[in-house]
């Protein structure tokens, strides 16, 4: 490893789709700003892993690390607990890490609930009903895998996190505007947001940033959107009666899919100041449901096939309920 | 016994592991190689509504995202029986053609065209992407920026989002293109054919113009004589998008074409306790292990294999390309896994063609992009060819659609038996009596490797350079004796 006095930077990837990378590989030529501002020194999906060269670097040596994905295995938390040690500043990088994202789904379900669907499918040949082992002695020798967590965790159930990016993925002009603010803070032209600060993101909602028009028009039920017959391309989806998760959610993406006929699905996790994600979307619904009947309001709520993926889809991990009971029972 | 530990496999950090064990001879007595990964979408994904299952999916792969979209959107359809109308499958076939001409321009100039445009030996600092530029020249660093965003282009226009696409729903997509759009998708196709011609010219030029990379290609180290498998269309010929699965055996004998629906004939998945990872293999055949052969149930599913199981191209000048292929590697089928790179840029030119074709076609403007279902869901498979492999996805719903089995198979896991056997093949042909061949040895390993272009942690593939390896070699008391090290500084 060579010293070149820069400040280091470090990015990692834990239980994660790899979306995160690309979206930072996408920002193009900031990647060379961070190349000229900062030495790396971990990246595994760029360059040279080097855990022991990690370990061996003095506490507080990174100055800043990005760390996407979630924490689903034992190796995910031991790196966790790893960079944040020798990190300055450590955020919480993409939806899997700062609230769990769709893998945070799994929350729902008990470890051999899980198992059960992948190793015993339609497909499996397991007669001798295998589940992984974290060891195995083999003829030849012992082999390891990490261990497979009852729950997955985000990364601020794990370690101390400073700031959070949040957007599945985040948007790459949205990545490259935090470089910039870095780079700035490094010359002495800004300081840094307050500990805790979400940061790549607004201050509102997706709807604040959908360019549909919204009439306070109520609705008295909700469709699924592939049976609709005809949707209106200028009207506010949710007033259509699709359930669309604009308002809860946090803008920053430039409200992406309902540019593109389709509903928010809530990637960029709650709004500023939501407490829980669910709760605001419920209480968005029922303001454009048209009754005052508790029966009839609840008879449209029931139209959503699906109220724990629709309240909860990205941040179930992150939320105040954080798992179903098949998860906590183990 | 020894064991010789490849971990980390870096950029794939965290998502593979080698153990080599040697005999008492120090040869190679047997290698595992784990990924120690499971999210487990399979079980998360049952409850939800089936229409979503293209936005859930996108998230098992950010690098493949629009492979899951399109698998599950045809899925969907077929949960529903819906035939969505010609329009809307075009449309998708345009984005997925996008999709691949990136996809695997990315890899060819990357990760696998350093080691033959630099060559093997090459001093590790000029094996990578900055060595192709200072070989061929500044421009061709330019134009693989330039092929990226184009493809990147072409999916945004038409699913809503450059990562993770959002526009396909049972039935269609939520929205088309408009004549603006069009245009500009024609004239980005029309430079990739340029660009995809260009590479081919390039393989050519410096690959096949050097007896020493020609005979590396040819040569056992690399070569498993298994199955083959692709996608093809009614008249056999390679389709990424929709078709049958074409099998066909070492002797380039086709064994069968099969449905999707009828996937469950076909393939069996052989589970491991040591490995999150399971290991698919033809049912009708049989596992008979890690082994080549007619009897050996393990197949291969690479753009090598797609060539191989297809009877052509269906686009002029990738067609010419393909008789070009097997005319100089001595006809059908190819078994050296190093053509797969070659194979790969032939696929490049396809998709190139096939996205001025798609873009020229009339009805691609058509505001009919979709058809709301109207039979009760049931049931549904779909199969699409992701670059590194064959997609498939089976749904099982309520008669709300509401999910109530998942079954994945997923493109880089058909490969997991072929890979170790690559792996193994390598170790053996590089270790022997204990002599332990230093530097070449890593390189050669991780060529074998790459030409799958894995993805086991979903993003193997995408970054310029090599894949870093360290061999620990301890003795039988589990002591290192030696460390060697390929770009680990």
């Amino acid at each position: 490893m060579s010293t070149n006095g820069k400040p280091k930077f470090a990015m990692y990837w834990a239980a994660s789709c790899g979306g995160c990378e690309i979206a930072v590989l996408n920002t193009g030529e900031k990647i060379l700003d961070v190349d000229a501002n900062f030495e790396v020194v971990f990246w595994p999906v760029a360059m040279d892993a080097k855990y022991k060269d990690v370990e061996a670097m003095p506490d507080g040596s990174i100055l800043l690390t990005l760390f996407n994905g979630g924490i689903r295995n034992q190796e995910n938390e031991e790196i966790a607990h790893l960079l944040r040690r020798k990190s300055q500043i450590l955020v919480a990088f993409g939806s899997c890490a700062c609230e769990g994202c769709i893998p945070g789904l799994a929350n729902l379900s008990s470890t051999e609930q899980i198992f059960k669907a992948v190793y015993d499918s339609v497909t499996s040949e397991n007669a001798q009903n295998y589940r992984p082992q974290f060891h195995t002695t083999m003829p030849e020798g012992d082999i390891h895998i990490p261990k497979f967590y009852p729950v997955l965790r985000t990364l601020d159930q794990v370690v101390d996190v400073d700031y959070y990016l949040p957007g599945c993925p985040p948007e790459s002009h949205q990545i490259a505007a935090v470089i910039d603010l870095v780079i700035q803070v490094l010359n002495g032209q800004a300081s840094l947001p307050l500990k805790g600060a979400v940061i790549g993101a607004g201050q509102s909602t997706v709807c604040d940033d959908c360019p549909r028009q919204r009439n306070v028009k109520t609705i008295k039920a909700f469709r699924r959107i592939h049976e609709v017959e005809e949707l209106d391309p200028e009207l506010c989806l949710l007033e259509q009666g699709i359930p669309c998760n604009g308002p809860a959610t946090r803008n920053g993406c430039g409200a992406l899919c309902p540019k593109a006929g389709a509903q928010c699905i809530g990637c960029y996790g709650p709004a500023n100041g939501v407490v829980d994600y669910g709760a605001r979307l419920i209480s968005a619904f029922a303001s454009v449901i048209d009754s005052n009947d508790p029966e009839e309001i609840e008879q449209i709520l029931d139209q959503i096939p699906d109220p724990a993926g629709q309240f909860y889809r990205f941040n179930l991990a992150g939320s105040l309920l954080r798992a179903g009971k098949p998860a906590w029972k183990q | 016994m020894q064991k010789i530990s490849i971990d980390p496999i870096t950029r794939l950090e965290g998502h593979g592991k080698i153990d080599i064990f040697l005999d008492a001879d120090g040869n190679v007595a047997n290698t595992y190689f784990q990924i120690p990964e499971l999210r487990g979408f399979e079980r998360f994904c049952v409850g939800r509504p089936v229409e979503e299952m293209p936005l859930l999916t996108n998230r098992i792969c950010g690098v493949c995202p629009e492979a899951h979209h399109m698998a599950a959107a045809k899925a969907a359809d077929a949960v529903y029986k819906v035939d969505p109308p010609p329009t809307a499958k075009k449309l998708r076939e345009l984005l997925y053609s996008g999709f691949y001409f990136t996809d695997h321009t990315t890899h060819f100039y990357a990760l696998a065209g350093p080691d033959f445009v630099m060559g093997p030996d090459a001093p590790i600092a000029q094996r990578n992407i900055l060595g192709i530029i200072h070989k061929v020249g500044l421009e061709i660093g330019g134009k693989v920026i330039q092929a990226r965003k184009y493809g990147h282009r072409i999916v945004e226009i038409i699913g809503g989002r450059k990562i993770h696409p959002c526009t396909s729903i049972p039935g269609g997509l939520t929205k088309g293109i408009t004549e603006e759009e069009r245009h500009e998708i024609e004239e980005m196709g029309r430079w990739g054919i340029e660009f995809a011609q260009f590479s081919l010219q390039l393989f050519n030029d410096i690959v096949l113009g050097n007896k020493e990379y020609v005979d590396l290609i040819l040569g056992d180290i690399y070569t498993h004589r298994t199955y083959s498998m692709g996608l093809v269309d009614d008249q056999n010929r390679v389709n990424f998008y929709d078709g049958k699965v074409s099998v066909v055996d070492p002797e380039g004998k086709r064994l069968g074409k099969y449905a999707p629906s009828e996937y469950t004939d076909w393939i069996a998945e052989r589970v491991e306790p040591w490995t999150y990872l399971k290991f698919p293999y033809l049912k009708k055949v049989g596992w008979k292990g890690f082994v080549d052969g007619v009897d050996s149930g393990v197949y291969f599913a690479t753009p090598l294999s797609r060539l191989n199981a297809a009877d052509s191209m269906a686009t002029p000048l990738a067609q010419e390309q393909y008789e070009k292929f097997y005319e100089t590697l001595g006809g059908k089928p190819v078994h050296q896994r190093l053509a797969t790179h070659w194979a790969r840029l032939i696929e490049v030119l396809y998709a190139a063609e096939r996205i001025v074709e798609l873009a020229t076609d009339p009805e691609i403007t058509s505001p009919d992009f979709r058809r709301v279902p109207t039979e009760i869901p049931t049931e549904g498979v779909a199969i699409v060819e992701a670059p590194r492999g064959t997609l498939t996805h089976h749904y099982k719903t309520d008669q709300r659609g509401i999910l109530t089995e998942v079954n994945l198979i997923v493109g880089t896991t058909n490969n997991y038996a072929p890979i170790s056997m690559s792996i193994k093949k390598a170790a053996q042909s590089l270790i022997k009596n204990g002599a332990v061949i230093t530097e070449p040895m890593l390189n050669m390993v991780e060529m074998a490797f790459r030409a799958y272009d894995p993805c086991f942690g979903c993003a193997a593939h995408s970054l310029p350079g090599q894949m870093p390896l360290k061999v620990t070699i301890r003795d039988v008391n589990g002591e290192p004796v030696e460390v060697l090290k390929q770009h680990c500084e």
